[in-house]
């Protein structure tokens, strides 16, 4: 029988849900936030909720941490009862994390650099100073669609 | 010298001559003098073709392949050969003529409009040596560009204006028509080479093939058909040299040149009588003759007029594909040669009397004939040439092509020309008939005789002279043009 | 084509060429920066793409023939290992991304001198050469996790790069922050779409997930995946509606990262997403074919329509120029999703030929900058006469844009309609000549203002100096060039398209 509701799958996939609520949450901070510091955390948590796709997909069921231990003469004691969590994704998403710090520090000091030229870092006033600016081109250059066409 | 040798010569040497224009643009005279002995060359060059092949076909002659089954080559056949002695012989009396206009006129930028106009002769020779329409198109377009320079020439907001529709027509169509044709023909065809007899036939839909023709006429832009016609009158604004040379004889006749090579070598008239797919073009063409002339009438500007008496006598030629029999294809051919003569002849007549006295309104020529009568000579033998009254070459294309009509079975199209005969008269002669026999309304004219300059006012009394020698060797050009439409391939 | 496997394990200088490509820029720039001299900066940059560019070209020769070269980073084999493939679609792209660098490189040292405070100078050469690293990467390398990786070298270089404009208008600063967000959300979507792919198939490798893939069929996670890759590169390829980073960042950008940006950046992202649409699943994928005839060509005809449209208004001319780029990439993806052979070879060539002709139109325009002050056009008036021989590189560049014959945008317009015609469709064949009309007003509108207007009478610009002429020059030359012989352009693209249409099959160990 089917039924509408399937709640083994909704629980089974609950990282998959968190991973949906997180992603959107950031997505529409990005757009919904005018404030460009907060747009940056946006994105951050956008990309944290990646991460949190990655980590948790690397999980096997009643696998433990991906380490062998070693003996004495350094040879590992691989045994193949033993199930371990799969380690690619956790190392795929280092390198991820190390790009989203990279980016993350590169739109602050841009932000730092547009407040330093626009005195604002909300985005509503850097339109409207934009707009103006625009309006000043076309005054000078001829109407058209320039500015933000 | 052989004729691959001799054929890109005759591209060559141009080319030569526009190098010349840019490196010695202060030094006049020499640069005048290098362009001329050019002019001269590729004249000779394209004798020496016509020596060494008759009106048989040789070729093609590859120059290199662009992509695999696409071209650019070159090869001889009578149509073309005549179109290029036509482009080349021509240039050389539109270079004196353009020599006196220019420096007599006062205009600007002698080393510019010299250059884009040998540019321009190249391209008109790649045309006419042209063995797939892929090189044809190649060269149709270089034959545009090169030529906006010359109309947009004087600067002027209105140059400006005029040169932006010559060129959105001539561009707009011949991409969004003519290359859509073209490819569409390759796609089908897989092949572009001009072959005698077509290389359509089998290969689409009857239903179609009128639609596929109709890319190539009204893509062909040059060709002036109506609604396409805009931008010849518009290119008026070009000094005269530019009218004469390029809007009554190379780029319209590229035009429809290019129409009757579309018409012979990739449809093939025999196909196209078959299945009937150019008659709605022939009525087209029809209704171009008479309403261009009717619209000529009403002009007042020398240059319009002879503009729109253009745009109809082109109509002539595209007919003549249209009519899908082989006496209309050589009157069409023919009417290439006929009226380019013709057609020179009265546009350096019009830009002699504007050198003279700066006239451009017709009602303003009152009397001048009596002053200028070697001008307005010309330009009665020009004007009886494109009536088409014996013994002027005009006459022969016009019966050709009534004859044609016959062959088809379409005696309205036999009314259609000799109305347009009468409004010919209608619109030609009363300008020589005022010229001579109305008295002179501006007083500030001479009374006496007082012509234009040498350079200018000599090459239309030779081209005039040339109308009527034409009527007599209309013989061997419809002999030699016969090849073209003989049906054996 | 079957594919032939040439080296597996590299045993020779010739055999490391894959890894070179992408290393030599890669080491360079922190050469740079440790240096610290502005000329030995840029004598550095100059060589490093230089050596890149060799190597590309040493590369498409060995795999012009249909041949695949597969290097295995470290000697680990994959799928374990990370693996670079060049084939000859990675190599052509490769060779215009380091030939362009190259050539831009020389005009560069000029134009940044005016254009960016002297103290940056030697840190513009090390983005620009980070940036180069990134592009030739993603194009290199035949790992999907790798090619992020280089996607997010390539893109935070940019974004710094488009935020030097600033020092002449600050509006270069907002533009480089809006570009970092948009191109962050794409790539991070990319991302996630590889996620998705990696739970389906448990591989990351490109060989490795097309052979998984075509094994156990379609099913919604790899549709999911499907999607957030195409949607995270359509980004990047500021592909019509998701194109609002590009103008402003090509308007604002210094014009040598313009120039560059132009013709390398969206084409790499092009490749990228061609490998995902060929190489990694089939066309035969339905839910791909819907994707392409559903979405790419209705919004490829829209940017060719509308871009173009608005490229028309535009008063500045390099906004205009990028708005041109935007409805030229929509005949890209157009080309692409005719999905044949004409088409792909239209797609790919056009990509080499746009790339060419407008990063002269760039630099015509950077050139002319540097005396005008503004891209405006009353500002530029009756320039082209002024400086003639950069006004007849536009010229050029601008009629290869217009696709006229005899330049190079004839030749790659030629192939999109005549694919258009292959499939018997009509009104897209029609739809291509009509956009192409809006290409011609454009342009034509840049022409007049060029050379039919007087320029002002105190206006003193004259050509710019050698190193900034003579890769206009080249460009111009190539726009010409390539009109004409098409061997090397149009030849590699169809044998890039053939290993492409060979689908997964292509991609096989």
């Amino acid at each position: 029988m089917e039924r509408l509701l399937d709640w083994t799958f909704v629980v089974g996939h609950m990282n998959y849900w968190l991973f949906i609520v997180l992603m959107m949450t950031g997505l529409f901070i990005v757009v919904a936030r005018g404030n460009l510091v907060k747009k940056i955390i946006g994105l951050n948590i956008f990309q944290a909720a990646v991460f949190m796709l990655y980590i948790s997909i690397g999980k096997v069921t009643g696998g433990t941490a991906p380490i062998y231990p070693v003996d004495m003469q350094g040879h590992m004691q691989v045994d193949p009862s033993i199930i371990y969590s799969n380690p690619l994704p956790h190392v795929l998403i280092l390198t991820a994390i190390v790009v989203g710090i990279a980016t993350t520090s590169l739109a602050l000091a841009l932000t730092i650099r547009i407040r330093e030229a626009y005195d604002t870092i909300e985005e509503d006033d850097i339109l409207k100073i934009e707009r103006h600016m625009a309006a000043e081109d076309n005054k000078e250059h001829g109407a058209a669609m320039g500015g933000r066409a | 010298m052989d004729t691959s040798t001799a054929l890109y010569l005759t591209m060559l040497i141009p080319i030569v001559a526009m190098a010349g224009n840019m490196v010695f643009s202060a030094r006049e005279n020499l640069r005048d003098g290098i362009t001329f002995l050019c002019a001269t060359l590729t004249f000779v060059c394209v004798l020496v073709i016509l020596c060494n092949v008759g009106n048989a076909t040789t070729g093609p002659y590859e120059l290199f392949e662009v992509v695999s089954g696409l071209s650019i080559s070159f090869h001889v056949e009578p149509l073309g050969l005549m179109f290029a002695m036509i482009g080349s012989g021509l240039w050389i009396i539109t270079h004196i003529y353009g020599i006196g206009y220019m420096r007599s006129n006062k205009e600007q930028h002698h080393a510019r409009f010299f250059a884009c106009f040998s540019i321009a002769i190249a391209a008109v020779m790649g045309i006419a040596f042209a063995s797939n329409m892929f090189t044809l198109f190649v060269f149709y377009e270089i034959l545009t560009l090169s030529t906006y320079p010359l109309v947009a020439h004087k600067g002027t907001p209105e140059a400006v204006r005029g040169a932006r529709i010559y060129l959105g027509i001539l561009i707009g169509t011949s991409i969004a028509l003519l290359l859509t044709g073209v490819i569409w023909t390759f796609t089908i065809a897989g092949t572009l080479d001009f072959t005698k007899g077509g290389i359509l036939e089998g290969k689409i839909a009857p239903t179609l093939l009128p639609v596929l023709l109709g890319l190539y006429a009204f893509g062909i832009g040059k060709a002036a058909l109506m609604p396409f016609h805009r931008w010849l009158p518009a290119a008026m604004v070009a000094p005269t040299p530019v009218s004469a040379l390029l809007h009554a004889v190379a780029v319209v006749k590229a035009g429809v040149f290019t129409m009757l090579k579309v018409g012979i070598y990739i449809f093939g008239i025999d196909f196209l009588a078959s299945t009937g797919a150019s008659e709605w073009l022939m009525w087209l063409a029809a209704y171009t003759i008479i309403a261009a002339s009717v619209v000529a009438m009403t002009k007042d500007n020398l240059k319009a007029r002879l503009a729109y008496s253009t745009v109809s006598q082109l109509a002539y030629i595209t007919l003549g594909m249209a009519l899908a029999t082989s006496m209309g294809a050589l009157g069409g051919g023919m009417h290439i040669a006929m009226h380019a003569m013709g057609k020179i002849t009265l546009f350096m007549c019009a830009g002699s009397i504007y050198v003279a006295y700066h006239k451009t309104e017709i009602s303003q020529m009152q009397g001048l004939g009596r002053i200028m009568p070697i001008t307005f000579g010309a330009f009665l033998i020009g004007a009886l040439s494109i009536i088409g009254l014996p013994p002027l070459g005009g006459s022969w294309p016009k019966f050709l092509l009534m004859m044609g009509a016959a062959d088809a079975g379409h005696l309205t199209i036999i009314g259609v020309l000799m109305v347009s005969s009468l409004l010919n008269i209608a619109y030609l002669l009363p300008i020589v008939g005022r010229g001579f026999f109305r008295p002179a309304t501006d007083t500030r004219l001479p009374k006496t005789f007082s012509e234009a300059p040498l350079l200018v006012w000599l090459p239309p009394a030779i081209t005039a002279t040339g109308c009527i020698v034409l009527f007599f060797y209309a013989g061997s050009i419809q002999n030699f043009l016969a090849p073209i439409v003989e049906s054996t391939p | 084509m079957s594919a032939v496997e040439t080296q597996h394990v590299a045993r020779d200088l010739m055999d490391q060429l894959p890894v070179l490509q992408v290393a030599i820029p890669l080491i360079a720039a922190p050469l740079i920066v440790f240096i610290g001299n502005r000329k030995l900066a840029w004598a550095i940059a100059f060589a490093a793409s230089a050596a890149a560019f060799v190597i590309a070209c040493t590369l498409l020769w060995q795999v012009i023939d249909g041949s695949v070269i597969s290097y295995h980073i470290g000697g680990w084999a994959p799928p374990l290992g990370i693996e670079y493939r060049i084939d000859a679609l990675s190599a052509m792209i490769l060779m215009l991304i380091s030939g362009i660098g190259t050539i831009v490189l020389p005009y560069a040292y000029a134009s940044v001198a005016a254009e960016i405070p002297k103290k940056q100078h030697t840190l513009f050469y090390a983005l620009f050469m980070l940036c180069l690293t990134g592009l030739l990467g993603m194009v290199a390398t035949g790992d999907a996790f790798n090619i992020f990786v280089f996607l997010e070298i390539s893109s935070l270089s940019t974004y710094v790069l488009v935020a030097m404009g600033a020092h002449k208008d600050p509006r270069a600063l907002t533009a480089a922050y809006d570009y970092l967000i948009m191109g962050t959300i794409g790539a991070t979507f990319f991302v996630i779409g590889l996620g998705m792919l990696y739970m389906a198939t448990g591989t990351l490798n490109l060989a490795d997930l097309a052979e998984r893939i075509a094994d156990q069929g379609i099913n919604r996670t790899v549709r999911a995946g499907f999607a957030f890759v195409v949607v995270g590169m359509g980004l990047k390829v500021a592909m019509y509606p998701l194109h609002h980073w590009l103008p402003n960042a090509y308007t604002f950008a210094p014009s040598a990262v313009t120039t560059f940006l132009a013709a390398t950046a969206t084409k790499a992202a092009i490749y990228v997403m061609l490998r995902f649409l060929f190489s990694v699943f089939s066309p035969g994928f339905h839910f791909e074919d819907w994707t392409l005839y559903l979405i790419f060509i209705p919004f490829s005809l829209l940017a060719m329509f509308a871009a173009s449209f608005v490229a028309v208004f535009q008063t500045n001319l390099k906004r205009m120029l990028a708005f041109s780029s935007i409805a030229q990439i929509g005949y890209m993806l157009l080309g692409i999703a005719m999905l044949n052979a004409t088409g792909l070879s239209a797609a790919v060539v056009h990509m080499v030929n746009h790339g060419i002709s407008k990063a002269a139109l760039f630099m015509g325009v950077g050139a002319m900058v540097m005396y005008s002050g503004s891209a405006f056009f009353d500002d530029l008036k009756g320039l082209g006469r002024k400086m003639p021989i950069t006004g007849a590189v536009m010229v050029a560049g601008g009629l290869s844009l217009i696709g006229v014959p005899g330049t190079a945008g004839f030749i790659s317009k030629w192939m999109l309609v005549q694919a258009a015609f292959e499939n018997g469709w009509w009104i897209i064949a029609i739809a291509i000549m009509l956009s192409s009309l809006l290409a011609v007003i454009y342009v034509w509108r840049m022409f007049e203002v060029l050379y039919l207007t007087a320029p002002s009478d105190d206006c003193t610009a004259t050509d710019p100096p050698l190193p900034m002429l003579v890769p206009m020059l080249i460009l111009a030359g190539a726009c010409i060039w390539f009109g004409f012989d098409t061997e090397l352009t149009l030849g590699s693209a169809r044998v890039a398209a053939e290993g492409l249409l060979a689908g997964s099959a292509g991609m096989m160990h």
